[in-house]
Order: structure tokens, then sequence, then C-alpha cells
């Protein structure tokens, strides 16, 4: 008899059976369930349809609520939209809701926070969820939101779901899943300072293609796993849905279990390993200092090219946020970049959460606290010339037409987002890029797709920033 | 579940995601209110590139401008539909425009979960590829239990894979009828 994966050490034990296999039908219990202003309403709307008005959910202390898509826009409809969720969140007292308390039920832009440390706003969801501690490893994490296999990362099994679905479960705390087979993507070596974890999964998804993971686990392990920072690890898994995947896993080390014995009060969840034996559906290993700087040209993912083979590709804007791209070690190495020197291009900077923003008050370039007299790393973009909007989905996916960083035009972007559908950052006619957020700084400095080789010549230092 | 369904074909191509079915800028209409859920019917299908709207030759909107219902019954699509974003807002959107069936290569499995599981629309899969076989217009006949798709204009026909493990949650008509008829939930 075959070993297990973590995805179906997991899936067996939250089913109550001792062993499953790839392509069983299960009925697991949920350990969290989050959902946010897009897709919350419509989740609320139908658990009181099945369930009833007065219904209950199945245990508060399971659900997270997390607006994060549309906040700063003067529609008004999507004010109402946090409303219905803060409505939900008293109706059921829910415990876990990130209110964004500077949204008001009317149609006007909101002020948005003054001082990101004395807000319960948060920002986007797959940041959040792992800062405030509702992941942790050997659950599972059912969101309303694709990327939600961005907590993969810390060894549990996290995927996306519909708002059917989510009603569901926040009635009956159970969900039926079909067990997934795994791919094993093993990385030798450490990376390169000039290399950052999106380069890792754009040739991943380069070379598998946008449905090379369909139904199917990616499991991302070796040395070279380990060797990246846990914010790292997470751009990996968030882009496991843009090859298909059903969810994306990291094996737990010490990082991760000082993060989360940090960040959660819930001390009682299990780590689980790959068994020497389990199978998997496709195995390949490669060594960190093979991969280039790439990029993913418009309008695909896995529409994989290097940085330098695009340098004649001239650009109107850059964007530098979401749960790719937008957490603190991002901030980091664009600030690395971007230090002392001046844009060329309209460069926007959404911070991921108000954590994230928040560290970019109070840390150095090291990632270290400043001092009195040195640069924060929001100071130095902001010398730069980049402008910095409040923590949020922001332009990422297009949004409200009054989206700080959306785009309008005929404009080539070039982003650390995931996404580069057409008029997914707002506008059919634009091009968007993806790419590292090195690459996309030493971009915005020359107004033109560079390689950030030529930018970075020692390894950057994070310390301890998005850690404690 | 009908055994039976007749009606025009819309065709489209590979990889259409969920931000073209129905782009983001309309997910602040609550599809928990019924004055509000038939916008997605207008605007489904919204973001599909122009030269890609109903195949071969383009340029056919899948809800004319201010209406909100389709003339297509019947949407055809190649690899991977339905991929990116997990908003149900998409196959809610296909089907209150009035379609009830998608036939395609293969889906993306959140797209092809919240169709079963929300009871919107039926996720066929074609054996061949069609996207070049049928034509936008083309009237179809699709029979569920033979597995076999008929185009009467083209009088040709075409093999549909088994709906397989997911078959008794359609006919339950989604989810939570499937979870009742099994006794998993309270009536």
């Amino acid at each position: 008899m075959a070993g297990m994966t973590i995805t179906e050490k997991i899936f067996a034990k939250n089913a109550g059976k001792a062993k499953v296999s790839p392509g069983d039908n299960v009925w697991v219990s949920v350990d969290i369930l989050m959902t946010h202003d897009v897709c919350g309403p419509g989740t609320i709307g139908i658990f009181h349809e099945k369930f009833g008005r007065n219904a209950k959910v199945w245990d508060k202390n399971r659900v997270v609520i997390i607006p994060d898509h549309y906040i700063f826009t003067a529609d008004d409809k999507c004010h109402r939209n946090v409303q219905i969720l803060r409505d939900f969140v008293r109706e059921q007292g829910l415990p876990y809701y990130y209110d964004p308390e500077f949204v008001k039920n009317e149609p006007r832009m909101p002020n948005p926070y003054l001082d990101p440390t004395k807000t319960r706003y948060k920002g986007v969801c797959h940041k959040a969820l792992p800062e405030e501690g509702h992941v942790r490893p050997g659950e599972i994490l059912l969101g309303t939101d694709s990327h939600t296999c961005t907590a993969g990362a810390f060894g549990q099994f996290a995927t996306g779901v519909g708002n059917t679905d989510a009603a569901f479960t926040l009635g009956t705390g159970k969900t039926w899943l079909k067990t997934p087979p795994t791919m094993k993507f093993a990385f030798r070596g450490e990376i390169p300072p000039y290399l950052t974890a999106k380069d890792l999964i754009l040739a991943v998804i380069g070379e598998i293609g946008v449905a090379g993971a369909t139904y199917k686990t990616m499991y991302f392990a070796g040395e070279g796993i380990t060797s990246l920072t846990l914010e790292d690890r997470m751009t990996l898994t968030n882009m496991a849905i843009e090859a298909g995947g059903k969810n994306g896993v990291c094996d737990v080390d010490e990082k991760t279990l000082q993060y989360v014995r940090h960040r959660s009060h819930v001390k009682n969840w299990e780590v689980f390993k790959d068994d020497p034996d389990a199978r998997y559906c496709y195995e390949k290993e490669w060594d960190l200092a093979s991969f280039e700087p790439l990029v993913a040209k418009p309008h695909s993912p896995d529409n994989r090219d290097t940085a330098m083979n695009c340098r004649h590709v001239n650009i109107d804007q850059a964007y530098i946020g979401s749960c790719t791209g937008g957490k603190i070690t991002d901030m980091i190495f664009a600030a690395s970049i971007l230090k002392g020197n001046v844009v060329k291009v309209p460069t926007f900077v959404v911070p991921g959460s108000t954590e994230v923003h928040a560290d970019m008050k109070r840390l150095n370039l090291m990632g270290a606290e400043k001092g009195p007299n040195e640069k924060s790393i929001e100071d130095i973009l902001l010398d730069a010339g980049c402008r910095v909007g409040p923590s949020g989905c922001s332009a990422c996916l297009g949004g409200p037409s009054d989206t700080f960083g959306r785009l309008a035009g005929t404009e080539v972007c070039i982003s650390t987002t995931n996404r580069n559908f057409p008029g997914r950052m707002g506008s059919m006619q634009a091009s968007v890029y993806l790419a590292s957020p090195l690459t996309v700084a030493a971009s915005a400095l020359t107004g033109h797709i560079t390689d950030p080789r030529d930018y970075v010549v020692k390894p950057i230092q994070t310390g301890m920033a998005g850690v404690l | 579940m009908q055994n039976i369904i007749r009606g025009k074909a819309y065709v489209l191509g590979d990889n259409i995601d969920t931000d073209q079915i129905i782009p983001a800028k309309f997910l602040s209409y609550n599809p928990s209110d019924p004055s509000e859920r038939r916008y997605f019917g207008m605007y489904a299908m919204d973001g599909v590139p122009a030269g890609q709207m109903g195949l071969p030759n383009g340029n056919i909107r899948f809800v004319r401008p201010n209406e909100f219902k389709t003339d297509f019954t019947i949407v055809v699509g190649g690899k991977n539909f339905g991929c990116g974003s997990s908003r149900e807002h998409a196959p809610l959107a296909i089907a209150e425009a009035g379609a009830s069936i998608v036939i395609a290569e293969f889906y993306a499995r959140i797209f092809f979960r919240n169709c079963v599981n929300g009871g919107y629309l039926v996720p066929c899969e074609s054996v061949e590829r069609l996207v070049e076989k049928i034509h936008t217009g083309d009237e179809l006949t699709v029979n569920l239990g033979t597995c076999k798709v008929t185009n009467e204009t083209r009088k040709t026909s075409h093999a549909l894979k088994p709906l397989g493990d997911v078959a008794p949650i359609i006919e339950a008509g989604g989810v939570f009828q499937y979870a009742r008829e099994a006794g998993m939930l309270k009536s």
C-alpha cells in the first residue's frame, strides 16, 4: 500500500478515515471558513435562504470575515456590501471580523485609516489570515476567493470555493472534496539575490501551462524552499491556482512553527509530512541557480519570457501590491532597487495589509526597527516618486472605476500581481506583464522592462520582517 | 434536470476566465437581491475580447446591449473553461442570461464545482474539441441520457463524456438538495 502525501493525510484526518487515495470523494470537516466583501453578501444570502432566517453558523470561532476588495471607492453598492457583512457579524456574534470602520454607508470615497496600527481593518484576506493566526499546519481552510490556496505555504490544505459551497459549510461545518493527486516540484540550492519566489512560480507555470495542475496539488519541496522566507513561500502557493491547481503546499519547518506559534492562540494542530513512498503524478527537480528573472507577457500567466528578452518593451505604469507582491519582504525588495533613484513612470504601491503598511513605516531597508534619523521603507518609496495607497486588493482585479492604480486605457503595466487576463486590471485595451518586485522596481526606474541583475549586487536582507 | 436541451450555440475559445465571463467591476451587485441579480445576465461575457465573442466570426455579443436575456442556450468552449477567480457570479451570470448548459473540453475546478453545487448549469465535457466544429448560432440538441450533442444545422453529432461522480448532485439540483435527499441535512 502506497504512502500518503501531506494533502492526503489532511483529508484522511478531517474525513475520519485511516487512508484516502487520489480520486476518492470524501466529506471533510472544515477548520476555518473565510469570506470577504465581494462573495460574502451572496454567501450570506444563500445561507439565510437554505438554513432559515434565524439559522446560526456551525461554529462562530471558525468563521473569519475580511473585507478587502472594494473598500476605497465612492461606489455605494460596495459600501452597502460591507454593511451586509457587519449586519451578519452582529447577528451571529462573530469574533473574527476586520471592519473598515472608516467606510460609511454613503456614496463618497472613504478617508482611509490615518495610522495603520490603529484600525481594525486589515486589507487583503490572504495576507491577513496568517497574520491574525487563522492559518495553522494540518488544517483545512476554505475561502470564497481563488487565492485562498496561499495558506498552503503553512503546511495546510487551503482552497477557493464559491458562495454555495461557503454557505453549505457555514451551516454544516462540512464540504465534499475529491482527493487530488500531487505534483512534486523540488528545488535545489539557495535562491540567488536577483530572484524572488515570483520568478520560480512564473517558471513553473510557464513549464506546465495555466491548466497544467488542474484538479491537482502542487507540492513545493526541497532545500530551495526551506531557504525561502514564509512570505516568499506564500508567493509560490498563491499562484498555484494560476496553473489550475486545487491547492499548493509546502513542508512545515522551524520558520513555519515560529510564525504560527507567535500568531495563533490555537495550539492543537498537527504537522504532516509526505511518506517516503508517497505517490506523485508528476515530479521535477530544479536548480535555483538555473533561473533567470522572468515575466509573464499579456494576457496569460503562462506566457513566460525572460525580463532580458522583453527589454525593448516600454512601460507606462508600474504596480507593486496584492496578496502575491504586496508583502513587507516584497516592499523591501522593491525599495532596495528604488533607494536613491527616481521612477520614470507612475508607480503605484499598495501594501498587502495594514500590518505591512505599519511595517513599511516602522522598519528600515534591512527589515529592522529604524533609527530616529533613518529612512523607513515607505520613506524610500515616496522619495523615489512612488504613490503609496491604502491596503487592499485595489487595482489587482480592476475593481470600480475610481480604484487606486486601475488601468483605464491602452497602458502597458508591469505588476507584481498574479493575473494578466484581458481586462484584469480594469482596461480591455491595456497590457499587463507580471514580474517580481525586483524586476518591477528596476523597470520603473528605466521606463522599459528591465532585468534586475544590474541593480542587485549583494543579497537583500529582510531580517525578521513579516515574521514577528 | 432535463435530459434533452435544445437551442442555439454560443462558441468561445480556450482559457475563458471568470474575469471575461463577468468582469470585476460588476461584482458589487448582490446576487441575493433579485432586482440586482438580473444585471449579471445583462453583463454575462462582457469581458470577452470582441474578436473572440461568438466564434468563428467574433463580434457577436452573448447578450444584446441593455437586455437581460441571451438568445443562446448552449455555450461551447475549449480547454480550461472558467479559470481564474472563484466568483460564483460567473456560472450564475451565464444561467441568469438564460443559458442552461456549457460544453467544454475541460473545466477549471472551482468553476466546475460552482456549476454543480450551485445547480446553475450542466458542465458537460466533450470527447473531441468542438470549438472549430460548431459555429455560433448553430441549432444544437444535447441528449444527456445518450451523451450526445447533435448539430441540427450542420447535420453532425459529437459524443459527450458521462457526468460521472457529480451526476447525482446535478440531478438533485445542487449540493443542498443532494444533501437533503441523502439525509445529511434536515428538510
